[in-house]
């Protein structure tokens, strides 16, 4: 089961009281994009294995967004952080580095 | 039979305020005489109450006479203070639940921890009770209330009363 610390309200969320979110951190293509930068942002994930970031909303408890970055393969939690942001920040960063050396490479 | 009762209450006042704590805690203080809850707190006497339901939302327990006189209070209050504030009164019911084992009746319907380390008296969560959303807090020592949606109050009494009848199965240290 899986287990994410709500940045908003500080509660230990059990995935049943979340909502799941998809992808984090897409740029929103709107007038003006390509045909193929709109069809990316609508239908094109990363979908990879491993290092994931995601949003997750605590539907059933404070009704906030959140970040989340997980392991895809092993489920393992990085951390959560706020919505407010457009990239994860650096503490997220040198947790997943710490966990997976390289991952980015 | 299980030692812990349910109780479906009248129907009480209840307000929703929204906006930052720091500017619109103190009008909803003035209309409760309740502190200011912080994160996963209620404050008051169970009659006139503040609960704290996210950064940004604060549930004024009151009752039901007084809400018209509040909303008037918390408008001038906060002139000019980014707020809402809106009488959910009717949009919501509130049970009790009471006696011996009663952390373990409502944990067999919600994933929140609800030991006495984590859940002590006057903590407040919102959560999930089976299938539908609610907010339950720690009243007393042995005593729960719980407040859900008005559309689904019949299954909730039923779940709570389904619950309290099987009695507690000893998640947690009895009272
Ligand atoms: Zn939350």
């Amino acid at each position: 089961m899986l287990t994410l610390r709500c940045p908003a309200c500080g509660v230990m969320a059990d995935e049943t009281e979340l909502a799941p979110g998809g992808e984090a951190h897409l740029t929103r293509e709107g007038p003006g994009s390509t045909d193929e930068a709109f069809e990316a942002y609508l239908f094109l994930r990363k979908n990879p294995r491993g290092v994931h970031f995601e949003r997750w909303r605590h539907a059933m408890g404070c009704g906030k967004w959140f970040h989340a970055a997980r392991c895809t393969v092993t489920l393992e939690v990085f951390g959560t952080y706020p919505a407010q942001t457009s990239g994860p920040p650096e503490e997220i960063l040198a947790a997943i580095e710490a966990r997976r050396p390289g991952w980015q490479g | 039979m299980s030692e812990v009762t349910v109780t479906r209450m009248a129907p009480g006042g209840m307000i929703t305020l929204r906006g930052d704590p720091a500017e619109v805690g103190a009008a909803a203080a003035g209309v409760t005489r309740a502190e200011v809850p912080g994160p996963l707190t209620i404050t008051g006497d169970g009659v006139r109450g503040l609960g704290w339901m996210a950064p940004d939302e604060l549930l004024i327990l009151l009752p039901a006479d007084e809400v018209a006189e509040a909303l008037e209070r918390l408008g001038a209050d906060l002139d000019g203070v980014h707020h809402l504030a809106v009488d959910v009164s009717d949009a919501r019911s509130r049970f009790a639940l009471e006696g011996r084992g009663v952390r373990d009746i409502v944990q067999k319907l919600t994933p929140a921890d609800l030991s006495e380390a984590a859940f002590p008296v006057g903590c407040l969560r919102r959560t999930r009770l089976a299938q539908v959303a609610g907010a339950i807090w720690m009243a007393e020592e042995s005593r729960i209330e719980a407040i859900c949606f008005r559309s689904v109050t019949d299954y909730v009494e039923t779940l709570l009363r389904t619950a309290a009848e099987a009695g507690p199965p000893g998640f947690h240290a009895p009272l």
